[in-house]
């Protein structure tokens, strides 16, 4: 039983990344209909900016681990928000209107390209990052040991998302968000200036992203310019699991797939871990075709 | 009829089949390579281009095939062509034992299944399942394809087999394209509620695009094994399927002019980009961008149809009298 809990654990702090990531891609595709494939790269950009600035401004010697990490995370977030900023502006705008599969294969070249950018700054072989920034402790919660690691990468993704859906939901802009991603024409009548609404969700959903990377460095410490493929395939996954375009099943599926390929590694079999979790994707969009949470659309007459 | 358009075509052809006397065995390589993704990319248009199905797992169809071929080549020794209909016939049943389940799912839903088909293939090779598959390292010594007694294992022999098998598929896949089987795919891919309207039985026509795609890639299976003697996991993973994809795409979406243009740009590019070293995948990502920005609708997309009025009319008043 205790491993049993280890492992869910686990799966729920991996499966909160996966779930920060999916939000990009489920913002993303919630406003153009587009799956922008280069969101995985963009996370891959955070986990490396992260660690240069780290390593460069020795921010957490100067004031504390805890403030340094928390300047060190906006100031990723704020560099990612910029590049996906400038990757809508370039590679997408331009195909606002032609078909949809022709965006995806520009999101496919911009991927190559981010990928193999990284790869040229920062080498192609792994890097690592500095150990003990965080105390390396455990905590007893009901006779379980967690390392605290573990529980604030599980804390901060919660109250990220709990952000996101605040900002998605109780604000003004986040109205706006939601409108445009319903119907243009109708938003845009509205006096919403969807452009402005389009360039917001490509500084939101790759900011997310990018947090996530840092947490993935902190987190297993080895980061590599190839990691954002998986990454970014696992979350895509997980927003597909809860029903693409929609917020909270985007954070629904993403725990959800944590918590699948956690237990399946541990207890059917390890080799087998990635196949498990499309194995479970396939079955469950075989029952419910558009998701966990997706609403039924009805066909056009 | 020989117009203007067709002399080219054929004179281009010509030219394009005297090429391997010319270069040398590097250069017929990439050639030979292009042919293999061009016919590939050829049967997974039937798919993604004619039908509009978002298939982005094309080459787990592709891996059936390959391993089918070289498990019975290596094992009991069959001649590598002569299994070539089976590894076809293989991977076509796997295509419609996977399609079958997941053929009604919408566009992006599709897709993510189809990566995960193609992973979960990948996996089940390197986890060597039923012992057949030689795991991670695959399977060696796989013979050279044998053509009525002349065995095949230079580049410049390769280049007829694989051009060759190029020229039937574009000859066959045109015709079904013209055909009414592929008049009913376009309509699914415009509009499908109104092709189920009109009387086509849309899951079933859907299907078998799937089956057909999934025979031919099986088929091309063979001569890649045939041509690398070894055959492993990596050969076929999810970047194979992406790179299958965006040829389509790039070339425009049904058009097989397009897929061939797609072929020579996808996987002739990178060899071209040699001098950015490092760079050239950067330079061919940005390249992907440019061209999709400049031509949104693909290179060469399909042309309209058309159909020469005056025949239908002289054949119904022959009707008539």
């Amino acid at each position: 039983m205790e491993e049993f809990f280890q492992q869910l654990t686990n799966g729920l702090a991996v499966g909160g990344i996966y779930a920060l990531i999916a939000l990009g891609y489920t913002m993303v595709y919630g406003v153009l209909k587009l799956i922008n494939f280069a969101h995985g790269d963009l996370f891959t950009i955070g986990a490396f900016l992260g660690l240069t600035l780290l390593t460069s401004l020795g921010l957490t010697d100067h004031i504390g681990p805890i403030a340094g990490l928390v300047v060190l995370a906006v100031m990723v977030v704020v560099l990612v928000g910029v590049i996906g900023f400038l990757l809508e502006r370039i590679a997408y705008r331009p195909l606002r209107t032609s078909p949809r599969l022709s965006a995806v294969v520009s999101a496919l070249g911009a991927s190559i390209f981010f990928q193999n950018a990284i790869m040229l700054i920062w080498g192609a072989r792994p890097l690592v990052y500095p150990h003990g920034l965080l105390p390396n402790i455990t905590i007893d919660i009901f006779g379980l040991e967690l390392p605290l690691i573990r529980i604030l990468m599980f804390l901060i993704s919660v109250v990220l998302m709990c952000g996101l859906y605040y900002l998605t939901h109780k604000t003004r802009i986040g109205t706006a968000i939601r409108a445009a991603a319903i119907d243009q024409g109708a938003a845009k009548l509205m006096g919403i200036d969807v452009n402005r609404v389009i360039s917001l969700v490509f500084m939101i959903g790759p900011a997310l992203g990018g947090a996530a990377g840092v947490m993935v460095g902190l987190y297993y410490g080895q980061i590599n310019f190839t990691m954002g493929w998986l990454y970014g395939l696992k979350a895509f996954t997980a927003a597909i699991l809860g029903g693409i375009g929609n917020i909270p099943g985007a954070m629904l599926g993403g725990l959800l797939l944590g918590v699948v390929e956690s237990l399946g590694a541990a207890y059917i079999s390890i080799a087998w871990k990635d196949a498990i979790s499309f194995l479970v994707l396939i079955l469950i969009l075989i029952v419910r075709p558009t998701g966990i949470l997706g609403e039924r659309v009805a066909d056009k007459v | 009829m020989m117009d203007k358009k067709n002399v080219l075509y054929l004179a281009g052809a010509v030219l394009f089949a005297l090429s391997p006397l010319v270069l040398n065995s590097y250069w017929t390589d990439v050639l030979n390579n292009i042919g293999l993704y061009a016919i590939l990319a050829l049967s997974l248009n039937i798919i993604l281009g004619q039908c509009g199905l978002f298939q982005m797992g094309h080459a787990a169809f592709f891996a059936v095939g390959a391993y089918t071929s070289a498990i019975l080549n290596t094992m009991f020794d069959i001649p590598l062509l002569w299994t070539m209909p089976l590894a076809g016939i293989l991977a076509g049943l796997f295509g419609a034992i996977v399609a079958r389940p997941i053929i009604h799912l919408r566009g992006d839903y599709l897709l993510i299944v189809t990566i995960g088909i193609v992973e979960i293939v990948r996996i089940a090779l390197i986890n060597d399942v039923w012992g057949l598959t030689g795991g991670a390292n695959g399977i060696f010594g796989i013979d050279r394809p044998m053509f009525f007694g002349f065995k095949i294992k230079r580049p410049h022999q390769f280049f007829y087999l694989i051009w060759g098998f190029c020229a039937v598929s574009i000859f066959l896949f045109h015709r079904l394209e013209n055909s009414r089987f592929g008049r009913a795919l376009n309509y699914i891919k415009d509009d499908d509620v109104a092709a189920e309207g009109s009387g086509i039985d849309t899951a079933r026509y859907k299907l078998i695009a799937f089956v057909i795609g999934a025979f031919w890639a099986g088929m091309v299976g063979t001569i890649f094994a045939g041509k690398m003697k070894i055959i492993s996991p990596e050969s076929f993973s999810f970047w194979e399927s992406v790179l299958l994809f965006t040829i389509v795409i790039l070339g425009g979406m049904g058009s097989i002019r397009g897929v061939l243009l797609g072929a020579f740009l996808i996987i002739g590019l990178p060899e071209l980009f040699r001098d950015f070293a490092s760079a050239r995948m950067l330079v061919f990502g940005a390249a992907m961008v440019a061209m999709m920005i400049f031509r949104t609708q693909g290179l060469l997309p399909p042309l309209p149809r058309r159909y020469n009025v005056s025949r239908f009319f002289s054949k119904a008043e022959g009707e008539q009298s």
